[in-house]
């Protein structure tokens, strides 16, 4: 490094305070380089980021909504029989409905042709759904009744800008004269975006029904795999470091515990999940998709993580504690599990709810276990149907989301991040909280 | 737990009351033998109750997990071993008979549960004339094809053993708990021990709970070695390893199989080294200029925000590869401009994203060996007249160099075991190819593919996944240790 020589070497060069030479101009702009290599490296980061976010809440957003055609009218006792006693009686409702709508658009002076499988493109057929509504209570026969009907999804995807005249292709499921019937509509005020309950709230769909899509049931399968985690983790995780942190002597088997806990925290997630396949389900018989199984997974996945965090708050702990309760005569066991353990508990909290939001997330492992292609229409029926019962969990719901082929299903994986994002954000906001109220500095 | 799930409930329940008796009723005793004076007893009066409650509990759970996992091993054997030859000439291996056995077991559990059928008439089902498969079928258990009256008596069989092994096990954990708690209340009197005898129960339950990740390690590897060597009894290890193709046949055709992992190590190789091309220089400038050129105000916020990337799971990474910087790379480099990308998962998506998610790793772990670097050496540096770039090339940087090519190992072996990402950006095709604009695909992504199909488990097409996941456990396992004891050897000692 003939450079670095000459830096070092002073007779090689002359500098005076009032002008510098071309050596030290070298040097200087050198510094500068590199200073804006940093500065560059991190707002790249940053950058990535702020795009990953923007890509997210852009793509997310409109699975919030969606669009309904909302209509009110009368079904007379009229109606209602010559409907009820008709062969195809859906279809009777069906015809009530695009005689209303008809009614609806000639109030508003709207003058438009269309003919009604138009209707069909865009409500689907709600004649099934208006007859129920009816026949759940004939009382309502007679009296105005307001309908909100859900659009189907390339409807949806015209408002949101995913499906334009231009990219539509005339298909089954939408025209592209259909659209002028849905401006008209949508001008008039009787097509309208309105918030997507459904999504939250609901369950999942079939694969050809992206806008039926909720992810409700998945939620409450994740909720039960972090009750499982929760109160499987704690515990043994908190024990451990007890053990590993303040009774265990320095031999062989201490050595062996701690070289297995590092390396668990360093074994890709995918392997645990081959591990809860061939030990979980193969061999104890546990039922696939279960809650339970994933929750158990997760378990020996996040223990390292807590183990680690729960060890560092113990360590923190001064040893004069220990050594005052020694000295009025406690036990060890007792100095530790009434002074110690106390004074640990908020770093110990903030640890354990951070590492249920890793397992939260987490999604590889939940994929060989059978979570995926499980289609979670339904809520479990009771608390312990809850572990038992196969179910969805959030991150596997919007991976089977992602995977399948109707692109209507994108947003909904999208929307899907945005809750669980939401949830992530929300445990690391109460984690920093816990530490900035209770954590105390010695 | 085949219907099972309430007894073991009930069992625990039962336990925890026995247990919160016990607690009770051995603190009375305890009392009682010191007059009531709790100054004349050897322990506190709580560690007595502690005393009978962990002799109720204890014993009675351990009992409780064995069983639990011995109970289907030892119904299986029994089974099988009463399975007639003629079943298993077919073709069909015992896997897939046991699988139907079950399927029936349960399907009858069901109907039972759902009052379709009375607990008699599951019992008789098979001599009677009902075809089990629409049966059950019609209320909501599909069966592959018709059952056989072999697999309804071992499906009977089956549920029998099931049924007396869970009445059994409830009485018998029952019993050990009653009996332990029984045996601690019979000791609990003034003269004994209880604190050191509880404690030195609690500290053999911190062992159990710290020997945990023993096990763990124990079972991983149980279950990687035990179905790889069941791969290589069926394919050839030095074609696994050796071949340069991967062409598994769908399950049916059989034994037309190309399962050689090369393909599959080179995608995986592949993406991390762009991935690594990606997050060792951002993240190490940008740790190199938090450490050293930030202005704490900088820090604190820069910091937290490159941290967030570490937080965010790999789903969302998965997803942004796919419907984001996939198409927006072929948009820049496909048909339409330079025709190198033919589709949206390839390589170079699945580095790009799999590198961002690397960064903080990088950055934090190298951010944390830079501020180790003692004070002294900079000043010292800046001394003799360098300048701070200097400073950082010339004496920081290889001071913390050990620590730095550890924190890029462990985030190259983060690299290899990544699946998400891969399994929605790479693509599914396994190529040998240089073009990093090809679609790959990785271990990782084979070992979700391969075990989430509907491959019976003990064809080779299933197995090979337990196979790759060795190899990715040695693999990641390697670079730890190697990065660790990079560590460790050439760590400077400053004082």
């Amino acid at each position: 490094m003939p450079n670095d020589t000459k830096i070092l070497n002073g007779a090689s060069h002359r500098s005076l305070l009032s002008k510098q030479d071309a050596h030290t101009q070298k040097r200087n702009s050198a510094e500068k380089r590199f200073r804006i290599y940093g500065m560059v490296a991190l707002s790249i980061g940053v950058l990535f980021l702020i795009f990953l976010f923007a890509s997210i809440l852009r793509s997310g957003l409109p699975a919030f909504t969606q669009t309904v055609v909302n209509v009110e009218f009368v079904v007379s006792q009229e109606e209602f029989n010559k409907a009820e006693s008709k062969m195809l009686k859906t279809k009777a409702y069906q015809d009530i409905f695009v005689a209303a709508l008809n009614a609806e658009l000639e109030k508003r002076n709207v003058e438009i042709a269309y003919d009604k499988k138009t209707i069909e493109r865009i409500v689907g057929k709600p004649g099934g759904t208006i007859r129920s509504y009816f026949t759940e209570d004939p009382s309502r026969v007679g009296r105005l009744a307001a309908f909100e009907l859900t659009a189907s999804s390339r409807v949806d995807g015209y408002f949101n800008g995913r499906v334009t005249r231009e990219s539509l292709v005339d298909s089954r499921f939408l025209k592209a004269v259909d659209l002028d019937l849905v401006d008209a509509l949508h001008a008039s005020g009787i097509i309208r975006q309105a918030f997507n309950w459904n999504f939250i709230t609901g369950t999942d769909s079939g694969v050809d029904n992206p806008g039926g899509a909720g992810l409700g049931a998945s939620v409450i399968g994740s909720f039960f795999m972090m009750l499982v985690v929760l109160f499987l983790s704690l515990p043994i995780g908190v024990a451990a470091s007890i053990y590993l942190e303040e009774f265990a002597p320095k031999n062989r088997w201490t050595d062996f515990i701690e070289v297995n806990i590092s390396n668990l925290a360093a074994v890709p997630s995918i392997v645990f999940g081959i591990l809860g396949l061939a030990v979980f389900i193969q061999f104890a018989g546990l039922p696939q998709s279960a809650p339970l199984v994933g929750g158990l997974v997760l378990t020996l996945m996040t223990l390292p993580t807590i183990i680690i965090s729960t060890r560092a708050s113990l360590a923190a702990v001064p040893p004069s504690i220990r050594d005052a309760a020694l000295g009025v005569g406690a036990s060890k066991m007792q100095s530790v599990f009434h002074h110690v353990l106390p004074l640990a508990m908020p770093g110990i909290l903030t640890g354990t709810i951070i590492g249920l939001a890793q397992a939260l997330g987490e999604t590889a492992p939940l994929l060989l276990i059978g979570m995926v292609g499980f289609v979670a229409r339904e809520y479990p029926d009771g608390f312990m149907s809850g572990f038992t019962d196969a179910n969805s969990a959030m991150p596997a719901q919007i991976y089977t989301w992602a995977s399948r082929a109707d692109p209507g299903f994108y947003e909904k994986a999208w929307g899907g991040i945005i809750i669980l994002l939401l949830f992530l954000i929300t445990m690391n906001a109460i984690a920093i909280i816990l530490r900035r109220r209770f954590e105390r500095r010695w | 737990m085949d219907g099972g799930g309430m007894p073991v409930f009930w069992v625990v329940a039962v336990i925890f009351v026995v247990s919160v008796v016990g607690f009770i009723t051995g603190r009375a005793r305890a009392l009682q033998s010191a007059a009531g004076d709790a100054r004349r007893l050897h322990s506190l009066p709580i560690y007595y109750g502690s005393n009978v409650a962990l002799w109720a509990i204890v014993p009675a759970a351990a009992a409780l997990i064995v069983w639990l996992l011995m109970q289907p091993m030892f119904v299986n054997s029994k089974v099988i071993e009463t399975l007639p030859a003629s079943l298993l000439d077919g073709g069909s291996s015992i896997g897939l008979v046991m699988s139907d056995v079950r399927r029936v077991a349960e399907g009858l559990d069901v109907a039972v549960a759902q009052g379709a059928l009375s607990r008699d008439a599951a019992a008789s089902i098979g001599s009677s004339s009902v075809n089990i498969r629409d049966f059950l079928g019609s209320i909501g258990v599909a069966l592959g094809s018709d059952v056989s009256p072999e697999v309804v008596d071992a499906a009977q069989l089956y549920r029998g053993l099931n049924a007396t092994g869970s009445t059994l096990m409830s009485w018998i954990v029952l019993a050990i708990s009653v009996l332990g708690a029984a045996y601690a209340y019979g000791r609990s009197n003034a003269d004994f021990r209880a604190r050191n005898v509880v404690e030195r129960g609690a500290l053999g339950l911190l062992i159990g709970a710290a020997s945990i990740a023993i096990v763990t390690t124990i079972g991983i590897l149980f279950a990687l070695l035990f179905n790889t060597i069941e791969f290589f009894k069926l394919y050839p290890a030095t074609e696994f390893f050796f071949g340069t193709n991967w062409s598994p046949s769908f399950s049916g055709r059989g034994g037309l199989s190309e399962l050689g992992v090369l393909p599959l190590l080179w995608g995986t190789f592949y993406i991390s080294f762009i991935a690594m091309l990606v997050a060792v220089p951002i993240g190490l400038f940008s740790a190199i200029y938090l450490s050293e050129y930030a202005s704490s105000r900088v820090r604190s916020v820069a910091k937290p925000l490159i941290e967030i990337l570490a937080g965010i799971p790999t789903i969302v990474y998965g997803l942004f590869a796919l419907l984001t910087v996939g198409p927006l790379l072929v948009s820049m480099f496909g048909k339409d401009t330079l025709n190198w990308m033919q589709g949206g998962t390839a390589v170079m998506t699945a580095g790009l994203v799999m590198g961002i998610m690397l960064i903080p790793f990088v950055s934090s772990l190298s951010d944390d060996i830079i501020n180790a670097v003692p004070q002294a050496l900079r000043e010292g540096s800046y001394g003799l007249g360098a300048t701070q770039s200097e400073t950082i090339r010339l004496v920081i940087l290889p001071a913390a160099l050990p620590g730095i090519v550890g924190a890029i190992l462990l985030a190259a072996s983060r690299a290899i075991g990544e699946t998400m990402i891969v399994v929605l950006g790479a693509g599914a095709a396994a190529r040998l190819s240089m073009n990093p604009f090809d679609a790959m695909t990785t271990i990782t992504a084979k070992i979700v593919s391969q075990l989430t199909g509907d491959a019976d488990f003990s064809s080779p097409e299933a197995l090979v996944a337990f196979a790759l996941g060795m190899t990715l456990f040695a693999l990641t396992l390697g670079l730890n240790v190697f990065a660790l004891f990079i560590v460790r050897k050439y760590r400077e000692q400053y004082d």
